[in-house]
């Protein structure tokens, strides 16, 4: 290799390795923030105050969805096994939201104490398969509960 | 000179490449083509709707490929860069700047799909999480690469500074790829080696196909644009001339 060569080489390493330091540092500074949810354990954890608004990330439990005759208000329960919030919703749902999936609800708590979601979204997982093959599985025993 | 370094030499000389390309590229178009055709019969036609997004599933068999394309295109920019900027092979500076609106192309798609799809599964068209700004930021790496490259009048200086950013850039590739690991996101995880059922064969199928058949436009669409650009940069030269005149 040439000395011309070898030089460039050098510089072009000395820039790869000084924007990938530059890079680490700033994903470790930013780590907290990358974070698009909090899942009902940090929300517990951490004891976020009533009004500040959060996005809660999490399962809908099974059999805690309960829908108001009259209007859209839904209520359910979000959880990630180890802890679990209260939460109300008043507004159209994803197609994907049902007991088991995972979804993103965006809001606030309440001073009453449970989460009053501006915004749900639903969260699909890495899956997909014909439904024969849905049902098959869960038949079998698995569980098909998104996340 | 060994096997290698004449390699190099000989596809790095303009009129070799411009004219062995001028045969491949029509092959490369066909299989395309012909991938293509069968990616999307068995994708939009044969392939099952999924248990629970319906034939909303489908978008996949656009999104996965095109998001696939912008990384790997990105990736080879950077590699091509890093020897262009080193051993200043100028056939590899005309081949990264002939990528990038190929790669801008396909990140579009998987934005523009992805977006799609969002709307009806998770209720909004786009969310700032991880994986999707990270692809965003790729887009607009693309776009500078390009306005860097038009930046310049001298087309070897333009190539250069294209190529450092093609370089310095490649940082966001694994982040893209391992954001959905590193971080909670809206964006699903990768389908391919988790401990899930994954993709369904049925489904997998028709993505592999259409994964296969973008390279094959991207090859196709790659070499063309470097013909053209290496016309326009030597249409003072020699070979040109000859090749026009011929034509005539």
């Amino acid at each position: 290799m040439t000395p011309t060569r070898k030089r460039r080489l050098i510089g072009v390493l000395v820039i790869i390795i000084g924007v990938g330091a530059a890079s680490v540092v700033a994903m470790k500074a930013l780590n907290e923030n990358m974070l698009y949810f909090w899942s009902p354990s940090d929300v517990k954890e951490q004891s976020v105050p009533a009004g500040k608004r959060i996005r809660l990330g999490g399962l809908v439990a099974g059999g805690s969805v309960s829908r108001a005759p009259d209007s859209l208000e839904v209520s359910f329960i979000v959880t990630d096994g180890a802890a679990s919030i209260e939460t109300r919703f008043d507004g159209i749902l994803p197609d994907l939201f049902r007991e088991g999936q995972g979804v993103i609800a965006i809001g606030e708590f309440s001073r009453e104490g449970y989460f009053q979601a501006a915004e749900v979204l639903a969260k699909h997982d890495e899956n997909y398969m014909p439904p024969e093959v849905a049902d098959a599985l869960e038949k079998a025993g698995h569980t098909e509960s998104g996340q | 000179m060994n096997p290698i370094m004449l390699f190099i030499h000989k596809t790095g000389s303009p009129p070799w490449f411009y004219q062995k390309t001028g045969y491949l590229i029509p092959w490369l178009w066909a299989i395309f083509l012909v991938l293509t055709a069968i990616g999307l019969y068995l994708g939009f036609v044969k392939a099952p709707v999924d248990y629970q997004q319906g034939t909303t599933v489908r978008i996949m068999y656009l999104h996965v490929p095109s998001a696939w394309m912008s990384m790997m295109i990105y990736g080879f920019m950077a590699i091509m860069g890093f020897i262009a900027l080193v051993w200043r092979i100028r056939m590899l500076e005309v081949l990264v700047i002939s990528s990038a609106p190929v790669g801008a192309a396909f990140t579009m798609i998987a934005l523009l799909t992805g977006s799609m799809w969002g709307r009806p599964m998770w209720g909004t068209f786009w969310v700032w999480d991880a994986r999707l700004t990270s692809e965003l930021v790729l887009l607009f790496l693309y776009f500078g690469v390009i306005a860097l490259y038009n930046a310049y009048d001298e087309p070897r200086k333009a190539a250069r500074a294209a190529s450092l950013l093609s370089i310095v850039g490649a940082f966001n590739l694994p982040i893209i790829y391992f954001s959905v690991e590193w971080w909670n996101t809206l964006h699903q995880g990768s389908s391919f080696g988790g401990d899930g059922p994954g993709i369904h064969p049925e489904m997998l199928w028709p993505l592999l196909i259409m994964a296969t058949a973008v390279k094959f436009f991207y090859g196709a669409n790659l070499l063309t644009r470097a013909r053209l650009t290496l016309l326009k940069q030597d249409h003072r030269k020699r070979w040109v001339q000859d090749l026009v005149s011929e034509e005539h």
